[in-house]
């Protein structure tokens, strides 16, 4: 077995047995953010803008307001969108959206790239990232050309 | 003395209570789901004759005297008349069964009097026959608070606290995240309520039927993408026992109408 296979078995023993198990990508923290993108390309926004509407996929209306007009029943249990490209650095929504639970271990906002340490997860959704990799910058695209 | 209850009661709670992170409801914040009704649903719900839920009551009642199993006895026969015999029963389940040495809920309790005086098959959970009795009794309390005070029950009550208050699901989240610490809010369309469980079995616009605490339990954990414990599981009758400790004092509502 190849160094890479193994790896690949013990991901999917620990996500919990059922499925495969996917392997989330390296990435790296520095201070408050992941600077490097996840998939080394820039995302597209206008994908990212429709991850973030549909409440099955980014699920971030249920939670949170923005500048979706079409959109109604817009949470507000999180703070509004608005302006979240100008608050926080392209990196820094990275970390945020990757991993908000190292930024805030109380928070409420899911860590959308995570796979490790979650309990009880339904054998759909097993060793599952909530986004890829992909979709992640997409997203991550689209908050930064939030900037009002 | 007095003081001392007091004192004891206060430590008793404090030790009750869990983990750091969510802080519970003061008591005399508590609020049923029920306030936040819109009026239209608020009248279904207070009016018997408009109250889709009425039918499973009325099904409860016919099922409480017909004979069932092979002792071919009826409920009625060894109860009586149910509006005095079940008065206040719902009020206080989940309780303790000796025989279990643990909380058994009032679907458990029901199934039990089946299997063992009625010599009959217990009822599936959300069969009709099983929510139509379940409703039958629970109406018996309707008005009455909900009393959870068996001191047999703490380590189970701690238990069910653990398990509302650890994040789950691909989601991560903990029951307590919404409904201690955000209740009030919208979480898109959906008002966060308490979640207290006043008044199960209920009947839930959303399903157009009559459904169990525990069906509502599994929404709230399909919706954080969790594997919902199993119907009767230790877990989800540990929960319903956590639930109803938590909503002690308010009013059995049963059955209630909810969106
Ligand atoms: C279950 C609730 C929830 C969901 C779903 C959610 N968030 Fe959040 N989010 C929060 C909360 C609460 C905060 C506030 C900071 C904290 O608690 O970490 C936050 C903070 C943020 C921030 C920083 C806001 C600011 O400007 O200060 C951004 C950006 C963000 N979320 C984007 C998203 C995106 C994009 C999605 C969906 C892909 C999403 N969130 C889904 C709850 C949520
Ligand atoms: C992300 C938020 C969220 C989480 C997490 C959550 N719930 Fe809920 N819960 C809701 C919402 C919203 C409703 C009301 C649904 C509606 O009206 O459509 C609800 C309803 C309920 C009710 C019904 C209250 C009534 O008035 O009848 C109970 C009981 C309940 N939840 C318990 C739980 C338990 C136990 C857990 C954890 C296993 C949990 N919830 C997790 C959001 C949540």
């Amino acid at each position: 077995m190849t160094a890479r296979a193994a790896m690949g078995v013990l991901l999917a023993s620990l996500a919990g047995g059922a499925g495969y198990a996917d392997e989330l990508l390296p990435y790296r923290i520095e201070g408050n953010a992941v600077p490097v993108s996840l998939t080394g390309k820039p995302g597209d926004a206008a994908r990212g803008r429709t991850i973030v509407t549909n409440r099955t996929l980014g699920l971030c209306l249920l939670c949170h307001s923005g500048p979706f007009p079409e959109e109604r029943f817009q949470g507000n249990l999180a703070p509004d969108m608005r302006g979240a490209g100008t608050r926080w650095s392209t990196g820094e929504l990275r970390l945020r959206m990757v991993d908000s639970h190292r930024l805030n271990p109380d928070t409420i906002m899911p860590a959308y790239y995570m796979i490790d340490g979650l309990n009880l997860v339904a054998p759909a959704f097993r060793g599952k990232p909530l986004l890829t990799a992909e979709q992640i910058e997409d997203v991550v695209a689209f908050l930064a050309t939030l900037r009002d | 003395m007095k003081r001392f209850h007091a004192l004891m009661c206060a430590v008793v709670l404090a030790a009750v209570a869990g983990p750091a992170g969510s802080a519970d409801i003061p008591l005399d914040q508590r609020r049923s789901g029920y306030a936040d009704l819109g009026r239209d649903t608020k009248a279904m719900q207070d009016d018997d004759t408009s109250n889709p839920a009425s039918l499973g009551v009325q099904d409860g009642e016919a099922l409480w005297s017909q004979k069932a199993g092979t002792a071919g006895k009826a409920c009625a026969e060894c109860h009586g008349d149910a509006a005095a015999s079940m008065k206040g029963v719902a009020a206080r389940y989940p309780a303790f069964s000796p025989a279990r040495k643990g909380p058994i809920d009032l679907e458990q309790r029901i199934n039990l009097c089946r299997t063992e005086n009625q010599k009959a098959e217990p009822l599936a959970f959300e069969s009709r026959e099983l929510l139509a009795l379940t409703a039958y009794i629970g109406r018996q309390s309707r008005g009455m608070p909900i009393v959870q005070s068996d001191a047999r029950l703490t380590s189970a009550i701690d238990a069910g606290r653990k398990l509302f208050t650890q994040r789950i699901g691909q989601i991560s989240l903990s029951c307590a995240q919404c409904h201690d610490d955000n209740w009030g809010k919208q979480l898109a369309s959906s008002l966060v309520p308490q979640g207290h469980p006043t008044g199960y079995p209920i009947y839930r616009l959303e399903w157009q039927s009559l459904g169990s605490l525990q069906r509502r339990l599994r929404n709230c954990m399909i919706g954080m993408r969790a594997e919902p414990y199993a119907y009767g599981a230790p877990e989800s009758v540990e929960l319903e026992l956590y639930l109803m400790w938590r909503a002690r004092g308010l009013t059995v509502e049963t059955p209630g109408v909810r969106p």
